[in-house]
């Protein structure tokens, strides 16, 4: 991690060598842009606490009256008025996951591309041409996913997937179903396409930030260009390679309308990612206009109350795992 | 120099565009507001731009669901609300509301089996009900030949396909089904949005059409408009009086000149199941919802000029969208109805 | 261990573990343009019956009319603009605070957490909010609402990447910069700032990217508008909402227009994604 000495107090080193009547209006100054700055990082606080006690506040009805069984029921039946979390939790998690899976190494490959292999001539266009990606709406995401990417799948890869992936032993419950081409794959598949351009571009960006003279003194080592983004680049940008990571999977958790076109939208739990499952975001959207009842709008927005939570839990969990990966290397 | 005071000029014009767009863009809210049924959504949007067009007043309607419509209208955040499915009269006098029918539309049965042609197939209630909960799963059972000796129909599994979003396509098929199977009723019951024993969920009518177009042996139930416009195989459908309908303007213009409006009150009337020998089961109002005592009189007023012209004048845009207008006694009785309620 | 044919064993090994890198990287790359060329050909394929002119310059049709997306483009635009004006001055405050301002790491690292979470926010939440916020005690929906829930999804993007680009700035540029007495406002603005320009730019892009196409949190904040309006109280037509409605419908006329709407939005995010990117190349060049 980095560590800026300077932060600690850089008044003290600003004021030594002044004179007294600058020295009080570059006090003044500084001290109204530090009051600016906090300002905005509250607001960030007070929408996040907004929002979140706004979310609670909906769904107090659902929690009052379901408690924790709303955590661990898998009932979702808007007629007798019967409302559970678990099939929507696990398709937020699994199809996320999914995403993240292709995402996170195709990005640093996008990234590794425009940094060391692409002749410099391409390195823009292409840069944009990858951002465009999340320049697409993501209604045409679903759209595309619906005509074209489900009856893709569905023909040429989920029957080979069942094929030689549905015997194996362990995994193999993941991969059986028919091949409708609709499911936790292809919505994870989709989801992977659209965070890719928030973490390449993000790992782009730093890469380039990474001192010359760092580099310079790796290759002066005799390192190839792999060695120094390896051993080099990536150790120096981790923290900031992680935080376009977050990017991406923080798009991933609450992407709706895509994910809602080729996810199939069912309650039932089932281990196969290849049946039809559902996410948090998408279960919002795809009833929340037509919610008859209190408890029924109640449980929705206590749906998203509860990706806050997941959220939360998923992001401590990968704080912790990288503190450990920090403490294990010693520390960069 | 010459530069710098260039671009003095330059900043001071865009200084003065900004502002300019800024104060019009500080102006007051004057058209007229309307949402909910995304069903109703190119009807209206059809008859608001032919009014505009005569009259000069605009009329914005937005589909955002019926579930939507009713909120919204509830928080008076729009002039009008419209949904696919009736407010209780106990409901809209808590609200302090009243709602008028303002157009027909149906729901059709839909399926995509290998040479089997729109029109063709013959479905019961009953049988559609077995379908969707499950019991019958092969083209060829006997409940489903039965009706069918003419067509060859082979051991296929049958994939049924529902709407995954709440939607009152949904509500009006679900009624349906409860109307005519008690093991529907007890089982699922009616709602925007049921747990669905059986099948996959698309998004939407249009992803209801896609789901059946791509899947073989599927079947799933849209509005008339999408089975038409997709051209897709729509079934015939047997009715209360045990004949064998096809779904058209005319089969649902007869359900709702047969439905017994003049004893409903605030017009609560599911249309599903009516009687009448030429009429489609599955047939479906749309609803307009407004306040009894409102806020803005004057934008209430707009309205229902709107609505008046449309109900009159508006018959043969609803027909070219695949919508039947209301029988002209019911648009008497509505606009009594305005008169006796709205103030 | 040190035997030449070993280093050289050694040698070929690295040469090869390089080589099979950078190829994969290309592949990744590929991989990424891949998608994109496809789904940009699904659009223009199917929005080729609607990219004519008129499409710039009329308005919304009901179905069975010609006509184009003016109102939508214009909304989109004022809303797009009004919500990177709120969102991103805030958004680079906030992540300037978190990188070179807060003291303690526990309550900076709160901020950032909490930061993460919002930015995973599912969209109709945030509207959802604005909703109870803005819309429900006017009575009214309008531009405004739609512009403030899109800067609530522009907010936490430019944080963290604010906050993470000038954590990369080498520190001995805010030495030098320090001890030649600058005041540290200044420092920040000329020097940090302008360090970590590209990558705040890229942050501000990839946000705008984001709302162009965002239709949820617009959906019950400025509704949509069937007409053209010049009134940010009234319900205010945007690209994405209309591609919705539209891309939902049975007709193929308003399928096109949905089509069509997407390949402009996209289109519109490259250009500007372009232009910003080549104003930062000049003014880099004539600046260093």
């Amino acid at each position: 991690m980095l560590t800026h000495m300077s932060s600690s107090d850089p008044l003290a080193v600003s004021h030594g060598t002044t004179a007294p009547s600058r020295w009080r209006s570059d006090g003044r100054a500084d001290g109204i842009f530090r009051w600016l700055v906090a300002g905005a990082a509250t607001l960030v606080l007070v929408v996040l606490g907004a929002a979140a006690a706004a979310m609670l506040w909906g769904g107090r009805l659902t929690f009052e009256t379901f408690g924790w069984h709303f955590l661990f029921s898998s009932e979702w039946d808007a007629v007798n008025k019967q409302f559970g979390a678990v099939v929507p939790i696990y398709g937020t998690l699994v199809s996320s996951l999914i995403a993240m899976l292709i995402a996170v190494p195709v990005s640093f490959g996008i990234a590794l591309f425009l940094t060391e292999v692409a002749p410099y001539w391409l390195r823009t266009p292409i840069a944009a041409a990858v951002e465009l990606l999340a320049g697409i709406p993501s209604i045409i995401y679903g759209m595309w996913g619906l005509f074209m990417f489900v009856p893709f799948m569905a023909a040429r890869v989920l029957p080979w997937v069942n094929q030689n992936l549905g015997g194996v032993p362990g995994v193999g419950p993941l991969f059986q179903g028919p091949p409708l081409g609709i499911g936790m794959l292809t919505a994870g598949i989709v989801l992977g396409i659209m965070v890719i351009p928030f973490i390449s571009s993000v790992m782009r960006d730093v890469f380039r930030a990474v001192p010359a003279s760092l580099k310079e003194s790796a290759y002066a080592l005799g390192s190839t260009s792999w060695e120094v983004v390896w051993n080099v680049v990536l150790p120096y940008t981790r923290s900031a390679v992680v935080g376009g990571i977050f990017l991406g999977l923080g798009r991933a958790l609450g992407e709706t309308m895509a994910v809602t076109f080729v996810l199939g939208n069912s309650h039932q739990l089932t281990a196969s990612l290849l049946m039809p499952g559902n996410s948090i975001a998408a279960t919002i959207a795809n009833e929340f206009t037509e919610a008859d009842s209190d408890i029924y709008l109640s449980s929705l927005i206590a749906l998203g109350f509860l990706l806050f939570i997941v959220t939360f839990v998923v992001l401590a969990i990968a704080r912790i795992m990288l503190h450990k990966l920090a403490g294990k290397e010693g520390n960069t | 120099m010459h530069s710098l005071s260039r671009h003095l000029k330059n900043t001071a014009v865009a200084g003065a565009v900004a502002l300019g767009m800024i104060a019009g863009l500080a102006q007051a809210a004057t058209t007229i507001t309307g949402a909910g049924s995304t069903f109703v959504y190119p009807i209206l949007s059809k008859w608001s731009a032919d009014y505009d067009k005569k009259t000069g007043s605009k009329v914005n309607y937005q589909s955002i669901g019926s579930g939507g419509g009713i909120a919204q209208i509830k928080a008076a955040t729009v002039h009008f609300g419209a949904s696919d499915k009736p407010m209780t009269p106990e409901e809209l006098s808590q609200a302090g509301l009243t709602q008028f029918p303002v157009v027909i539309g149906g729901v059709v049965p839909v399926v995509n089996i290998p040479g089997v042609e729109a029109g063709k197939l013959k479905l019961t209630g009953p049988v559609l009900a077995d379908i969707f909960l499950g019991k019958i799963t092969k083209w060829n059972d006997p409940a489903i030949t039965a009706l069918n000796p003419d067509i060859k129909l082979d051991d296929s599994l049958i994939t049924v396909v529902h709407r995954s979003d709440g939607s009152g396509t949904t509500f009006n098929w679900v009624n349906y089904l409860s109307k005519v199977s008690d093991e529907w009723k007890t089982k699922v019951g009616e709602g925007t949005s049921v747990q669905w024993p059986a099948g996959v969920g698309g998004k939407g009518n249009e992803g209801v059409a896609a789901y059946v177009k791509q899947i073989k042996h599927s079947i799933g139930y849209v509005e008339l408009a999408y089975a038409l416009q997709n051209k897709m195989a729509y079934t015939q459908v047997k009715n209360r009086d045990g004949k064998f309908i096809e779904p058209s303007l005319a089969s649902f213009q007869a359900a709702a000149a047969s439905a017994d409006w003049s004893n409903a009150k605030d017009f609560y009337l599911v249309i599903t199941d009516a009687p009448g020998a030429k009429s489609w089961p599955i047939a479906a109002s749309v609803f307009v919802l407004m306040y009894k005592e409102p806020k803005d009189a004057a934008g209430t007023k707009a309205a229902l000029d709107f609505f008046k012209w449309s109900l009159e004048h508006g018959q043969a845009q609803a027909k070219a969208l695949d919508y039947v207008p209301l029988p002209d006694a019911l648009v008497k009785q509505i606009e009594a109805h305005w008169k006796a309620e709205i103030k | 261990m040190n035997s030449p044919h070993h280093s050289r064993w050694l040698y070929a090994r690295r040469v090869a573990a390089n080589a099979i890198a950078k190829s994969l990287g290309t592949v990744a790359t590929l991989f990424g343009l891949f998608w994109l060329i496809w789904i940009l050909w699904v659009t223009l394929e199917h929005g080729a019956a609607a990219l004519k002119p008129g499409l710039f310059t009329q308005m919304t049709p009901p179905p069975g009319e010609d006509g184009g997306l003016a109102n939508a483009l214009f909304g989109s635009v004022i809303m797009s603009l009004l919500a990177i004006l709120i969102g991103a001055p805030i958004g680079i405050a906030a992540g300037t605070y978190l990188a070179e301002f807060a003291r303690r790491p526990a309550w900076r690292e709160t901020i950032r957490f909490l930061n993460d979470i919002l930015l995973s926010s599912p969209s109709i939440i945030l509207g959802l909010f604005v909703y109870e916020l803005l819309v429900r005690p006017a009575g009214h929906f309008s531009g405004w609402a739609g512009a403030v829930a899109l800067a609530l999804i522009v907010l936490p993007v430019v944080v963290r990447t604010t906050d993470e680009m000038l954590r990369l700035v080498p520190n001995a540029m805010r030495e030098a910069a320090l001890s030649l007495g600058i005041p540290q406002w200044k420092v920040t603005v000329q020097v940090l700032y302008r360090a970590a320009l590209p990558g705040i730019v890229t942050g501000v892009l990839l946000a705008l990217a984001r709302i162009s196409g965002e239709t949820a949190p617009l959906l019950f904040t400025a509704l949509n508008n069937q007409y053209w309006t010049n009134n940010l109280n009234a319900p205010t037509a945007s690209i994405p909402v209309v591609i919705f409605q539209y891309a939902m419908s049975p007709y193929e006329a308003w399928h096109s227009l949905a089509w069509a709407g997407a390949f402009v939005v996209t289109m519109l995010v490259l250009v500007l994604s372009l232009v910003s990117r080549a104003i930062l190349l000049r003014n880099r060049i004539s600046h260093d």
